[in-house]
């Protein structure tokens, strides 16, 4: 069975349809990409899955779990987790402090344990902060992890916003052009960067990507959408040889 | 490695309560000069608490709020009309004021809960103006209030004195726009300094706790704070309820320095609101220290300026606005750092030997 | 027939709002800033005019004249000196501070030119009061004149603004700074304009304001100033018919609540409604929603 199973999703603003008749199956520890031209609604579709829009129509289930209409807080909740397109990281926080952010449905103490520091406070700061080394050490961002994150350069903010995402343990993680604004060595690094998430969390991965090197070098099946629906869908090396879609990515 | 860090952060904190005891010293001194002065020293107690309390929601929650001094009110009036009325059944002064104090802020706190459940839902201005509503309101209502005891208990009214039907030996508490009357005044300097430094020691670890990462979360990206699990409206409830405690816990405490007070415009209105986030805007959004320095200085500053008699206020002003273009502004703020890069050039052959000492960089906290 | 004329002078109180709440939602449709002196400027405008007329006998108009002038001037230099330099500045409570300082300073310097006392303003307004109804019904002149300022103040300005180049421009810098600028608009100018339109508006409003009520003191712009923001912010922070509406509808609430409730609850109810309307409606009566893009 598929770890993420939608369909027939749809959504509209006003007179427009955004996104129409979309379905996709993600099977776990896949790593599943979504390609389209800009404004093809793939956001569109990242935003319904995490509950930020709510679908006019349509089924989203989660590890056979219907998590369509939650809000965006239960449904990671429900296990999706996501970076965004335009980095949104806690900016005026630590490196560290972001994870912990990240960590904080996992790990629970009281106010008034926090404000006094009573035992347990020392006890789970403790865990978290070596759960959080634990992430950043990952993705090699130990050293900075008394930097403020808007002081970070940009492709480590990117790699961050990951960790960040991978702190709530999620079962899926969603990456929004995780290559965006990376010259080509960054996102060869963030390629190896991936699959060993992929590995090493055994994790299920959607992303959003224009990098066809990228997609076409990590991704096992692909999607590509064009105005708000599905233009073509299958494995990789087939799709990307589809007419179809080299005439919607080209032109005529 | 992780001690250090630790250590760091608490490093911070204790330099913060240093300043703290530092500051009350000068205060203290500054105090023994003139009768004037000396009477300010609870005051401004008070006026340091609000301001570190308003901090809380203005720079680590990041809500602009122009009601903090209606939350104020309150604990003023419940604590000042607690300690009166409980007179004849706690006969211990310091037990009565401790309880006075936790019913001021208590109520703030309720009422801080209230107002926010349904208006931190509106951002920016709106949210500013629905508070300086809230804070109006509340000054508004008070004033109306007509409270009184006697052997058979609380008598309330909204109309007047009269409409109480006290008996002979009746008191009245509260007498509308003339305020509250007979507050035993146990407050004083100490007190003020212990209470300063629990408030401090509130807000900072609240903002070092699990909770105050999540309250800084939603105000650096809300978008973000919600797609990792956190629950928007309960920690800015939670913030927004603390700092109306603490509030609540300063009017409390203030009340207890007068025999009378009244919830007039110039110190439970707007002004007394916007005047204590010029100390936090001031003394650095976000940084608890700054607020706690700003508050002294500029509260101390139209006394310290007496002597220019009537053209204290607007040197006041001017004063503020020039601090505000030479801090805010980007232009200034770029010369600053040109001078800063001159200076620290001029000092290179200095820093060079330090240099393998010093290690890491410097972390948040606003500073 | 009580009900009429407690109306007539709502309407006549909101008038006066509408005419500082539209100075006031222009700027902060522009400048996207909370201007507190604004509500100083009606005072200076108000004290600028009683200079001329009472203290040195001058007509009337020339009192009105010189109070425009002296606030339009005022706004253009306050928003150069204290407001323009911190346009970009990284927060933006910083300028919303200098604003309190610039009130802080108009009240304080007006304190010690004409000293804490409160004047008694002679009115501008020389037109007789209309008696309707066999007299039952008396509106003053200073009324009549109110209401047809506002309707001529409102029209004006929804014709400035639609139909000149200078009008056009405003609209875009309020949109898009940046865009406008790359458009050719001389942003600076434009903003500068638009705080010379409020000041202006401020003045007149506050001659209205004193005819009506005739007192002066450094503090008289303080509440106005308030309930005007509260009226801009009701009716839609940067629409003018939402300024005007807003401005209305507050004025007659506070009327009728004073004179049906009670005097002491007037605020009150003024505040609690504005605060049910933004609960209700969060961007007021006839504002915009926007929405952040994820």
């Amino acid at each position: 069975m598929a770890l993420l199973d939608v369909q027939n999703l749809g959504i509209s603003f006003g007179g427009l349809r955004a996104v129409d008749d979309f379905h996709l199956q993600v099977k776990k520890g896949q790593l599943y990409g979504l390609i389209g031209p800009n404004g093809a609604g793939k956001t569109t579709v990242f935003n319904l899955l995490t509950g930020v829009y709510k679908p006019s129509e349509g089924i989203i289930r989660l590890d056979g779990e219907d998590i369509t209409g939650r809000s965006n807080i239960e449904i990671n909740k429900a296990g999706i987790a996501r970076t965004f397109q335009n980095i949104r990281l806690f900016k005026d926080q630590t490196v560290l402090d972001n994870v912990k952010i990240g960590l904080h449905n996992r790990f629970h103490y009281n106010t008034f344990e926090g404000i006094f520091r009573l035992p347990r406070y020392r006890k789970i700061e403790k865990k978290m902060e070596e759960k959080a080394m634990e992430l950043l050490e990952v993705f090699e961002l130990e050293k900075e992890k008394d930097y403020l994150a808007s002081n970070l350069p940009y492709g480590k903010q990117r790699k961050l916003e990951i960790a960040r995402a991978l702190a709530t343990d999620p079962k899926l993680l969603l990456l929004d052009e995780p290559a965006a604004g990376m010259n080509p060595n960054e996102t060869h690094e963030l390629m190896e960067t991936i699959r060993f998430i992929r590995e090493k969390f055994d994790m299920t991965i959607l992303l959003i990507e224009h990098d066809m090197k990228l997609v076409s070098g990590i991704c096992e099946e692909l999607t590509v959408l064009n105005f708000g629906s599905i233009l073509c869908q299958g494995e990789t090396e087939k799709v990307l040889q589809n007419p179809e879609v080299i005439k919607a990515y080209l032109g005529e | 490695m992780k001690k250090l860090r630790l250590s760091r952060q608490g490093r911070s904190d204790l330099i913060t309560y240093g300043i703290i005891l530092l500051l009350c010293l000068i205060l203290f001194l500054i105090g023994q000069s003139s009768y004037q002065l000396q009477g300010l020293l609870v005051p401004v107690c008070a006026q340091i608490m609000l301001a570190v309390s308003l901090n809380l929601t203005v720079g680590i929650l990041g809500e602009l709020s122009l009601g903090h001094a209606g939350f104020m009110c309150i604990g003023t009036f419940m604590g000042a009309s607690f300690s009166i009325y409980m007179e004849q059944f706690i006969p211990i002064p310091a037990l009565r004021f401790f309880l006075a104090l936790l019913i001021g802020a208590l109520s703030a706190g309720i009422m801080g809960f209230l107002i926010g459940l349904p208006v931190l839902r509106l951002k920016g201005d709106y949210l500013a103006i629905v508070t300086l509503a809230f804070g109006e309101i509340i000054k508004n209502l008070i004033n109306m209030v007509y409270l009184g005891y006697d052997s058979s208990g609380l008598h309330f009214s909204m109309n007047d004195t009269a409409s109480l039907g006290l008996a002979e030996d009746g008191v009245v508490i509260i007498k509308g726009p003339q305020g509250v009357t007979g507050t035993p005044t146990d407050s004083n300097f100490g007190i003020g300094i212990l209470l300063v430094l629990l408030t401090v020691f509130i807000v900072l670890n609240l903002v070092h706790s699990r909770d105050g990462r999540a309250i800084m979360a939603i105000r650096d990206n809300e978008i973000a704070a919600e797609s990792v699990g956190i629950h928007i409206t309960k920690y800015k409830l939670m913030a927004f309820t603390i700092s109306a405690a603490l509030a609540g816990l300063a009017g409390s405490f203030y009340a207890h320095n007068y025999n009378n007070i009244k919830a007039s415009t110039n110190n439970f209105g707007y002004n007394m609101s916007i005047m204590i986030l010029v100390f936090v805007v001031l003394g650095g959004i976000g940084s608890i220290r700054g607020s706690v320095i700003a508050a002294t200085i500029l509260y101390m500053l139209p006394e310290v300026l007496r002597f220019m008699s009537q053209y204290r206020m607007l040197v006041y002003a001017i004063v503020l606005i020039v601090m505000m273009l030479f801090t805010w502004s980007p232009k200034a703020q770029a010369w600053k750092a040109v001078q800063l890069a001159k200076c620290r050039k001029r000092l290179r052959p200095l820093t060079d030997r330090f240099r393998k000492k010093s290690s890491g960089h410097m972390t948040g906290e606003g500073e | 027939m009580r009900f009429l004329s407690y109306l007539i002078s709502g309407i006549s109180l909101g008038s006066v709002y509408a005419i500082i709440a539209l100075g006031y939602t222009m700027v902060y449709g522009i400048a996207k800033m909370l201007n507190f002196a604004h509500g100083d400027v009606i005072m200076v405008g108000g004290f600028s005019a009683f200079t001329i007329i009472s203290m040195l006998g001058m007509p009337p108009a020339l009192g009105v004249l010189t109070a425009v002038l002296v606030c339009t001037a005022l706004g253009v230099v306050i928003e150069k000196v204290a407001y323009r330099p911190l346009r970009n500045a990284s927060s933006s409570l910083a300028v919303l501070i200098t604003a309190i300082g610039v009130s802080y300073l108009l009240q304080n310097l007006a304190l010690l030119i004409f000293g804490s006392s409160t004047k008694s303003f002679e009115s501008v307004v020389n037109i007789p009061a209309l008696k309707l109804a066999d007299g039952q019904i008396n509106i003053t002149g200073e009324t009549i004149v109110t209401i047809v300022t506002c309707v001529i103040v409102m029209v004006m300005l929804t014709l400035f603004i639609n139909r000149t180049k200078a009008g056009q421009a405003m609209l875009a810098v309020s949109e898009d700074k940046g865009a406008a600028q790359l458009m050719g608009i001389n942003v600076n100018g434009t903003i500068a304009l638009t705080f010379a339109i409020g000041s202006a508006l401020a003045a007149i409003a506050g001659v209205l304001l004193c005819s009506a009520y005739p007192t002066l003191s450094p503090t008289t712009g303080a509440m106005p100033g308030i309930k005007a923001f509260v009226a801009a912010v009701f009716g839609g922070i940067g629409s003018i018919p939402g300024a005007l509406i807003g401005g209305l509808l507050l004025g007659i609430i506070e009327t009728l609540g004073k004179a049906y409730i009670s005097s002491q609850l007037s605020d009150v109810i003024v505040f609690g409604i504005l605060i049910v309307v933004l609960v209700v409606k969060p961007t007021g009566i006839l504002g915009r929603k926007i929405q952040e893009k994820v």
